[in-house]
């Protein structure tokens, strides 16, 4: 068994956060040059466990460092995809983890000032934040000359107001800035041209979180505890009727069939596994014996025709209506859909109509088709991915238990 | 109804500026702050808003209007939200809302008549490994059951509002 790198019990506190050998590894990078930083990030294959799954070596890297003026590093805690709750539980446990991070990064890219943009609903736990970050600010590890270094770098917390698009990074941006949270045209990337014009690194909480451990002992023992491309270890959120379900960190390539059984005790009695979506709602579903068959992490996912993601892992048991599970996620995206591009906000309420009439009973079977191609036309056609996040859940439910379509479709409705 | 900011207004309001290159960024923390006093964001305190931030009055109007957290009219002293997403669904959410719809005899989006209920819908609230989940105000109550809302309506009417799972 790999030792949790991000969730270690009761290190909430700053004295048990030194006890773990907390704040080392910013002394080591303070001493490192910022491409030294940015290198052994590299090395670990860190990828960006906000969803997407981007190097974050290499994001760091497109900052150009010889760019004049101010850049900022900006952490992404707008936890919103359905079925993700890992970030709330690594900011309650671990919190300096995350600062601790965020000032690595900040050293690495240059920043002198830090925003961590949280979801508005986390009133309690942005408080627990700041008071996080009052406590390392009081040990000199955020503010003026960091630890005698000379190093610069202020931290402040933002929380949202209720927006699932914010969690997008460039409606993140204008949602800091206090504009309507919709989504840039890229490029310009926010790498070059981010937060306040500048350029702007935005990393997810899990990203931040596992730099110290990088920092302290080297981007090659994290790519070791992974697999493959799939450096380090996970965070996997796991909701359903499972026994035990809750937060869990693992490496990357641990079979599902061993977070299912091992770690979440396996189904409820009398619940019997019926689908998976394994990285957060937007991601496509698995049947039961596709996940079965299937490892967490990005490559294996990818070749499985879905995505690792967020890790948000949303257990499906034989008694639910795949129609009906549908319906309430197209209901979601609908009302989430900043409204910018059309094939998004038309597209996701057409998509809701046609479900809430296979779920009322007044479908056809022509429904089912145009539900798959409405979704097709959405793919690929927008500025950001929110489209995709409804059309590719609504193709792989179709494709893959289109048998509970086309009872509907006959009227044969679940009613529930 | 005139609506002037308040001093303790204007002096937090100062030291969230601060945080920002830009006064205007600080446009949706003070809203949240505005809501903090006054329970809701009316019109006349969206109009001082702007002037204050010396901003055109449509652009404050258009970020509040965009964000389901600021209410744009007096909500009950209790705000009673239910998330109803994927895992919260599975775990019996429209029981839940159905059961408050019973109790308090109001639809989501309604407030009872004596102002001390608020019933909403939420979408995903992020705790769906204690799904499901309902906010009151800022707190959160996890692994809800109909035993466990009839516990809380119990203490609301008490007038106690006691912290969730954190």
């Amino acid at each position: 068994m790999t030792d949790n790198i991000l969730l270690k019990n009761n290190i909430a506190g700053l004295e048990a956060y030194f006890a773990c050998g907390g704040y080392k590894p910013l002394k080591k990078a303070l001493g490192m040059k910022p491409a030294e930083i940015i290198e052994e990030v590299k090395k670990s294959n860190l990828r960006g466990r906000g969803g997407a799954g981007f190097p974050t070596g290499l994001k760091w890297s497109l900052v150009p460092p010889d760019a004049l003026g101010q850049r900022y590093l900006v952490c992404n805690a707008d936890e919103g995809e359905p079925g993700t709750f890992k970030d709330r539980e690594l900011i309650l446990k671990n919190p300096h983890a995350l600062i601790e991070g965020m000032t690595i990064a900040a050293c690495a890219i240059g920043a002198a000032h830090g925003y961590i943009y949280i979801r508005g609903e986390f009133a309690a736990e942005t408080e627990f934040l700041n008071k996080a970050i009052t406590e390392a600010r009081a040990k000199g590890f955020i503010g003026k000359n960091i630890l005698g270094s000379g190093f610069n770098f202020e931290l402040f917390t933002h929380r949202g107001a209720g927006a699932y698009i914010c969690g997008e990074e460039t409606a993140l941006l204008e949602s800091l800035e206090g504009f309507k949270g919709q989504p840039r045209l890229k490029p310009p990337y926010p790498a070059l041209k981010g937060l306040f014009s500048s350029p702007t690194v935005i990393n997810n909480v899990e990203t931040l979180a596992a730099v110290p451990s990088i920092i302290e002992r080297g981007g090659e023992w994290y790519a070791a505890l992974g697999t493959g491309k799939s450096g380090g270890t996970k965070l996997f959120c796991v909701s359903g009727p499972v026994n035990k379900p809750g937060v869990y960190e693992l490496p990357l390539g641990t079979a599902f069939k061993d977070l299912l059984e091992v770690n979440c005790g396996g189904m409820k009695p009398g619940k019997v596994l019926k689908a998976v979506i394994p990285g957060g709602s937007s991601t496509p579903v698995l049947t039961a014996r596709e996940a079965s068959a299937v490892k967490l992490d990005y490559e294996s996912l990818a070749a499985a025709g879905s995505m690792l993601g967020s890790g948000g892992v949303i257990i499906i048991d034989d008694t639910q209506c795949m129609v009906r599970l549908l319906q309430v996620l197209a209901r979601f995206y609908h009302h989430e859909s900043c409204g910018q591009c059309t094939p998004c906000r038309e597209g996701c309420g057409w998509l809701e109509k046609i479900l809430n009439r296979l779920e009322e009973g007044t479908a056809s079977h022509r429904d089912i088709d145009l539900l798959y191609s409405v979704a097709e036309g959405m793919t690929g056609r927008t500025i950001c991915a929110l489209a995709d996040a409804m059309a590719l859940p609504v193709m792989s439910f179709v494709t893959k238990f289109r048998g509970e379509f086309e009872a509907h479709a006959a009227g044969r409705v679940c009613g529930k | 109804m005139p609506f002037k900011l308040s001093d303790e207004f204007k002096e937090t309001a100062g030291h969230i500026c601060a945080r920002y290159p830009r006064r205007d960024a600080a446009l949706i923390p003070l809203l949240h702050e505005l809501q903090k006093e006054k329970g809701y964001v009316a019109e006349e305190a969206m109009d001082e808003l702007a002037k204050f931030l010396e901003l055109p009055y449509t652009r404050v109007k258009a970020v509040t209007t965009f964000y389901t957290m600021f209410n744009r009219a007096p909500a009950g002293k209790y705000h009673i939200q239910v998330c109803r997403n994927i895992s919260c669904h599975m775990a019996g959410a429209p029981d839940l809302l159905g059961h408050l719809r019973t109790r308090l005899s109001i639809e989501e989006g309604e407030t009872t008549s004596d102002g001390i209920y608020t019933l909403s819908s939420a979408e995903c609230l992020g705790a769906c490994g204690t799904a499901p989940v309902i906010q009151v105000n800022e707190e959160y109550f996890e692994s809800m059951t109909l035993e466990k809302l009839d516990a809380l309506l119990e203490d609301l009417k008490r007038g106690r509002l006691r912290a969730g799972a954190l």
